[in-house]
């Protein structure tokens, strides 16, 4: 845990237990650190608390104890308003179910991050959110219903959505696990694009061995505990 | 706050539940428009009642009353004054019909600020002679004009005008009843014979129609001069005197003190009428009890539907809780949606509301006790479209507010997790 200032997202010594039915230890005095531009990945049995960590990284789970950093600033212990402020701005979201606002057309999913952040003017972000949509290669989806497009098209624009302010990270949670390997692959590529080109930090859980392979980092987790952190 | 953003969530999330948000918004506009109707149409009715009474009835009425003295002289005997006294058949002290020195005291009355009119009346006793038929009649004599203008006498004047009588010293309006039972019309000459026994002929001018059989079978009104002429009194002999005030509430102050200060019967509206206003009151109350009874049903029914909502956006609020919206936001989401409801449920409610009572207003409504009523009395008072929409927006609020708080408070990982 050597020169901190590096660190993109810093977890110290994070502890949490789950309370019902019974008291359970999840995480277990998790340590760990993701530089910029880095494409790190967590692997896992099922139950191993790696969704759990992700939350807690992620900002929405706040019931845990220790220390989250993101660069290098204390945000444990936050209001939940001003870490919904954090998440708007600096942390993009991939999910496993796509996750889209169903009633919304595809340009608007990408833009409400933005409109929400309110930095820029309307006719700015939807152009944002175009070159969004553009450079995942669904453009021509913009003015379509959410609910209208297939699976991985559907993932591609939470991608989008995902970049539109621009985030410090982005966090996936299984973001190919429901998709057929075709869309898996193509997902792939677009992620390690992100990583490479534009050195886009990203924290994905996953359980997909082949995927996990090809990053640049694996963090291996079981019983709570990472295994190892240097791979 | 970005109200544009959560403006536009709200809006495209009852747009794309058309159906469902029109049926939220009909029950406000239902509750709405039927509390403006009801309101309406039962006020105007209850107006309708209360002018009835107070419209022709004097805040004071000023009389000698005939009763019998209330110490008798036996109480004034010192010798007495420890005993208990006891007198039967008292009878009632003997004075005059007339109000003493009344021109006096109408001239005094017209000076004081709070009197809006002070009209002398004079009643006679007499007969209406058709052959050898006689009908007992009570004629008024009365100020006809002052009468109209005080006492909308001219609202139960069913034929002819009462300015026909202010210009002819012969002339009489017949009580319809009477008009009836001895087939005259307007233009006909009627006799009659006051109680010592001489005939007077008069020319009925116009037939007048209270709606209560029992007056109109026997009351007429001449000029003042007519009647005291029939009654073979001076110009100064006057019976009656009605005051109308300025303020009403204040009748039972002034009564009592002219009571006191002339020595002579002086009742009030109130005393005169208690009953009544008891009746406006429960009917004010049964009103308002139904329509906020509405509303309240109009609010459930946006409470039920805004939580069915909620259920099914479980998912969108944890996308957009997970995108960096706070939980204030998510909540003003759905207040907004209420709102937005409300608003458009309460102003269609409104227009309802007016469409209807104007549409009452003009069924016809006619009836014996109410002459110059043709159709339906709506009170279309702008306060209870105030009152209708700012309780739309109350209620919805609330029922939204349940709701949009339980929004507020759903944790993102719960929802993502149960996937």
């Amino acid at each position: 845990m050597s020169d901190q200032g590096n660190y993109i997202l810093e977890a110290r010594n994070i502890n949490k237990y789950f309370t019902d039915p019974v008291r359970f230890h999840v995480l277990k005095e998790i340590s760990f650190g993701i530089k910029k531009g880095e494409f790190v990945s967590i692997i896992g049995k099922s139950g191993c608390g790696k969704s759990t960590l992700l939350y807690v990284l992620s900002t929405m789970d706040t019931s845990y104890d220790g220390e989250l950093l993101l660069d290098g600033k204390l945000i444990s212990g936050k209001s939940n308003k001003e870490l919904s402020a954090i998440r708007n701005e600096h942390i993009g979201f991939v999910f496993q179910f796509h996750y889209l606002l169903p009633e919304f057309s595809v340009l608007e999913n990408v833009m409400l991050p933005a409109k929400k952040l309110g930095r820029k003017s309307l006719q700015q972000i939807r152009e944002d959110a175009m070159n969004k949509l553009e450079l995942l290669g669904i453009g021509h989806l913009a003015n379509k219903l959410a609910n209208r497009i297939s699976g991985g098209e559907k993932q591609r624009t939470a991608i989008a959505r995902a970049l539109i302010n621009e985030p410090t990270i982005i966090m996936g949670d299984e973001p190919t696990g429901n998709l057929d390997s075709k869309n898996s692959e193509n997902v792939f590529s677009i992620l390690k694009k992100l990583s490479v080109e534009r050195h886009m930090s990203l924290l994905v859980v996953t359980h997909d061995m082949d995927f996990a392979r090809k990053t640049d980092r694996i963090i291996e987790m079981s019983d709570g505990r990472i295994d190892n952190s240097n791979a | 706050m970005n109200w544009a953003v959560i403006l536009g969530i709200s809006k495209t999330h009852l747009l794309s539940r058309l159906k469902q948000s029109s049926v939220a918004a009909l029950g406000v506009t239902f509750g709405i428009g039927t509390f403006i109707t009801l309101s309406s149409f039962m006020t105007g009715l209850n107006g309708l009642l209360d002018g009835l009474i107070l419209d022709r009835t004097p805040h004071i009425h000023i009389y000698n009353e005939i009763e019998p003295s209330e110490t008798q002289p036996i109480d004034m005997a010192e010798q007495f004054a420890n005993s208990f006294n006891l007198v039967h058949s008292i009878k009632p002290k003997q004075s005059q019909v007339r109000i003493h020195n009344a021109l006096a005291l109408l001239d005094h009355l017209r000076k004081d600020e709070e009197v809006l009119g002070a009209i002398p009346q004079v009643h006679a006793q007499v007969f209406y002679l058709a052959g050898s038929i006689q009908l007992n009649g009570i004629l008024n004599g009365v100020d006809v004009m002052e009468e109209v203008r005080l006492f909308n006498l001219d609202d139960y004047i069913v034929e002819g005008k009462p300015e026909t009588l202010a210009t002819n010293q012969n002339g009489i309006i017949i009580g319809a009843g009477v008009a009836k039972k001895l087939s005259l019309k307007v233009g006909d000459r009627v006799q009659l014979t006051s109680i010592k026994g001489e005939l007077f002929p008069l020319k009925i001018v116009g037939l007048y129609q209270s709606g209560l059989a029992e007056i109109d079978n026997v009351q007429s009104y001449v000029n003042l001069n007519t009647a005291q002429r029939i009654l073979g009194e001076g110009k100064s002999f006057i019976s009656d005197i009605n005051v109308k005030l300025r303020v009403m509430e204040k009748a039972a102050y002034m009564a009592s003190q002219i009571s006191q200060q002339f020595d002579l019967a002086a009742v009030d509206i109130k005393t005169a009428n208690a009953q009544f206003e008891t009746g406006t009151q429960i009917r004010n109350l049964i009103t308002y009890a139904v329509s906020v009874t509405l509303l309240i049903v109009a609010g459930f029914g946006i409470y039920n539907i805004l939580n069915m909502m909620i259920y099914e956006k479980m998912n969108d609020i944890a996308i957009l809780k997970a995108t960096g919206f706070s939980g204030m936001d998510v909540k003003m989401i759905f207040i907004s949606q209420a709102l937005l409801i409300g608003c458009i449920g309460g102003g269609l409610g409104l227009l309802i509301g007016h469409f209807l009572s104007v549409g009452i207003s003009h069924i016809p409504f006619e009836t014996e006790a109410l002459p110059t009523i043709k159709t339906f009395p709506v009170n279309n008072d702008p306060l209870f479209y105030m009152i209708g929409i700012v309780f739309a927006l109350i209620s919805t609020f609330f029922a939204g507010y349940l709701p949009a708080s339980k929004a507020q408070k759903i944790d993102p990982v719960d929802i993502i997790r149960g996937q």
